[in-house]
């Protein structure tokens, strides 16, 4: 299998601080990697460290085969940058900013020009490409961004955090483009503390803690590793929770916790929800919700670290 | 927003040439004239300092100075003021490219196969904007005010081109600092240190033959009087050899130390 992103033993310190302490990282051609993992577990290191911003202190990595440390200037002809800060130069126009950027990489003005126009194009940006950047919306900021990063070309695209700080709907749309890239082919390492955003975009997930690869799979593999299926009840009268907590202690002999009116609790054997069904309907209680799922992020994520990931300010709410 | 194989690029060029880099540079000193057209306010400081200093030197020390002749004082004191006007507008560099270096763009730059150094030379060739319409302004009020050139247009325009490239060389020092100190301020703080015993200790002002003598040994290696010289000699005649390569070999001098050492702080910025 060819791996467009390979790192083995990355280790990055700061005085005593160690942000990365031995890191391996393999990302197969076409596909998309989320780093998923709360502040400070090393994300942004290793996306500044692949994408040749530092050198690390130890380890090695390679970009489509050329060496990040050796070979800098060929791993920047494969790759695209796009911050966890908007990379764009605020006093300058979305288009200018294409445009310059083209004729960086060698494009003619002309062909620069025309880049920059088919990129705002299919980013929804054509009508705001004469005004600055400072009057751009935070969403629109991170597609200029994604943009820029795309006017080369690149085989190997970073996004670290590319939405962090938006709101819903400008994360949809910054989600909806990444979709679009990945069905391109583009390789894409994406780095979030989202864990909703992981789950949407990744192929594959690996988790980062204090600077340590903590797991890695699919995001359904994952889940299945934290263990079995949750059982989710919400009953339609509220007054019936204690009730149904009752039940459901009872027949799977966990104690169910409860959240604005639903219950979960671990569900070892499938054939529970018949068992839980035919009690609720011999005390003559309808629920609006009964199932089994596969357990959240979050939870696969405190089951793997032992604490939740770091719930930040402007953390969304609706995901 | 299609892709290539990875393939494609099995031959990928890995040194950045010479002509590149100027190519890169000349694109980045455009961004940089491109900021100045949309926000003049960032030229007011190289309008108005080199017309006060004129005003102020010529008919508040003129006068004391030259026994009530104001107008022999403007002729010696121009060029003077052209040099210490340019001096000022290219120490201002140092402070902006910290500020500009600290944002997502700069780590774009990094990220992108262009030459290392391009985004500060481009910087350093965007402010040649800034020594031109300091020293319009300068030209213009001083013939004005009653200077005039003895020479001919070829010496004014080799003058003019001794003081941009002056500036050109001398504000890599400001660059260095400002990729060393990450503070703005403070930056622009020890820049004015810097350039005040080299304009004031210099024949800027004063003739040299009125100097103590161990100002007059420190006035005859300064730059700033050496370049004074030159362009005194320049525009209202007079041996220039002596100082001109005085001048070149300062500037050389300061292009080799500060250049590299503005380039390393600048890849250690990154982390």
């Amino acid at each position: 299998m060819a791996y467009a992103i390979r790192a083995e033993g990355l280790v990055k310190k700061y005085g005593d601080f160690t942000a990365l302490d031995g890191v391996d990282l393999e990302v197969p051609a076409g596909k998309v990697v989320g780093v998923l993992g709360p502040n400070g577990a090393g994300k942004t290191t290793t996306v500044r460290i692949l994408a040749t911003l530092m050198r690390p202190d130890a380890g090695h990595a390679t970009i489509g085969g050329h060496d990040i440390v050796k070979d800098p200037v060929k791993v920047r002809q494969l790759i695209g940058l796009t911050g966890q800060y908007a990379s764009v130069d605020e006093t300058l126009s979305g288009a200018e900013n294409l445009v310059l950027i083209g004729r960086l990489l060698g494009l003619s003005r002309r062909d620069a020009k025309a880049r920059a126009a088919a990129l705002l194009e299919s980013f929804s940006l054509a009508e705001a490409a004469r005004k600055p950047i400072a009057t751009f919306s935070g969403g629109m900021r991170r597609r200029l961004d994604l943009a820029a990063s795309l006017v080369g070309r690149p085989r190997v695209l970073f996004l670290d955090e590319p939405t962090t700080g938006l709101d819903p709907h400008a994360r949809q749309e910054v989600w909806d483009v990444v979709r679009e890239l990945v069905a391109d082919g583009s390789t894409v390492l994406l780095t979030t503390q989202y864990l909703e955003e992981a789950d949407q975009l990744a192929d594959s997930i690996t988790v980062f803690d204090k600077g340590r690869k903590v797991a890695e799979g699919r995001p359904g593999e994952l889940k299945r590793r934290v263990g079995g299926q949750i059982l989710q009840v919400r009953p339609t009268v509220a007054a019936d929770v204690p009730l149904v907590a009752g039940m459901l202690a009872e027949l799977t002999g966990h104690a169910p916790a409860q959240d604005s009116g639903v219950l979960t609790v671990p569900a070892d054997e499938p054939l529970i929800v018949a068992a839980v069904a035919r009690r609720l309907d011999g005390a003559g209680i309808t629920a609006d919700e009964l199932g089994l799922r596969l357990p959240s992020l979050d939870e696969v994520f405190l089951a793997l670290t032992g604490h939740a990931p770091a719930v930040t300010g402007d953390q969304p709410v609706a995901v | 927003m299609s892709t290539q194989p990875l393939s494609a690029h099995a031959e990928l060029p890995g040194r950045i040439g010479l002509a590149q880099t100027a190519q890169h540079s000349l694109a980045l000193a455009g961004r940089g004239v491109t900021k100045f057209m949309k926000s003049p306010i960032q030229l007011v400081d190289v309008i108005l300092t080199p017309i006060i200093s004129l005003l102020m030197f010529v008919y508040l020390f003129g006068e004391a100075m030259s026994g009530g002749d104001t107008d022999r004082y403007l002729q010696l004191v121009t060029p003077g003021v052209m040099v210490m006007a340019v001096f000022q507008a290219s120490v201002g560099i140092g402070a902006s490219l910290c500020a500009d270096a600290s944002t997502g763009i700069f780590d774009r730059f990094r990220s992108m196969p262009i030459a290392r150094s391009s985004p500060l030379i481009g910087a350093v060739l965007a402010d040649i904007i800034r020594y031109v319409v300091c020293l319009g302004t300068l030209v213009v009020l001083a013939l004005v005010m009653g200077y005039r050139v003895q020479t001919g247009p070829v010496a004014s325009l080799a003058a003019l081109a001794l003081l941009v490239g002056f500036a050109l060389s001398f504000s890599w020092i400001s660059v260095y600092l400002g990729m060393l100190i990450k503070n703005p301020a403070s930056v622009q703080g020890l820049m004015t240190i810097l350039i005040l015993p080299l304009t004031f200790a210099s024949n800027v002002f004063v003739p040299r033959d009125d100097m103590a003598g161990w100002l007059q040994a420190w006035s005859d290696v300064n730059p700033v009087s050496l370049v004074a010289d030159a362009v005194r000699g320049l525009l209202n005649g007079g041996p220039v050899a002596d100082s001109l390569f005085g001048t070149f070999a300062w500037m050389a001098g300061v292009v080799v130390v500060f250049f590299p050492l503005a380039m390393r702080a600048y890849r250690k910025n990154a982390g």
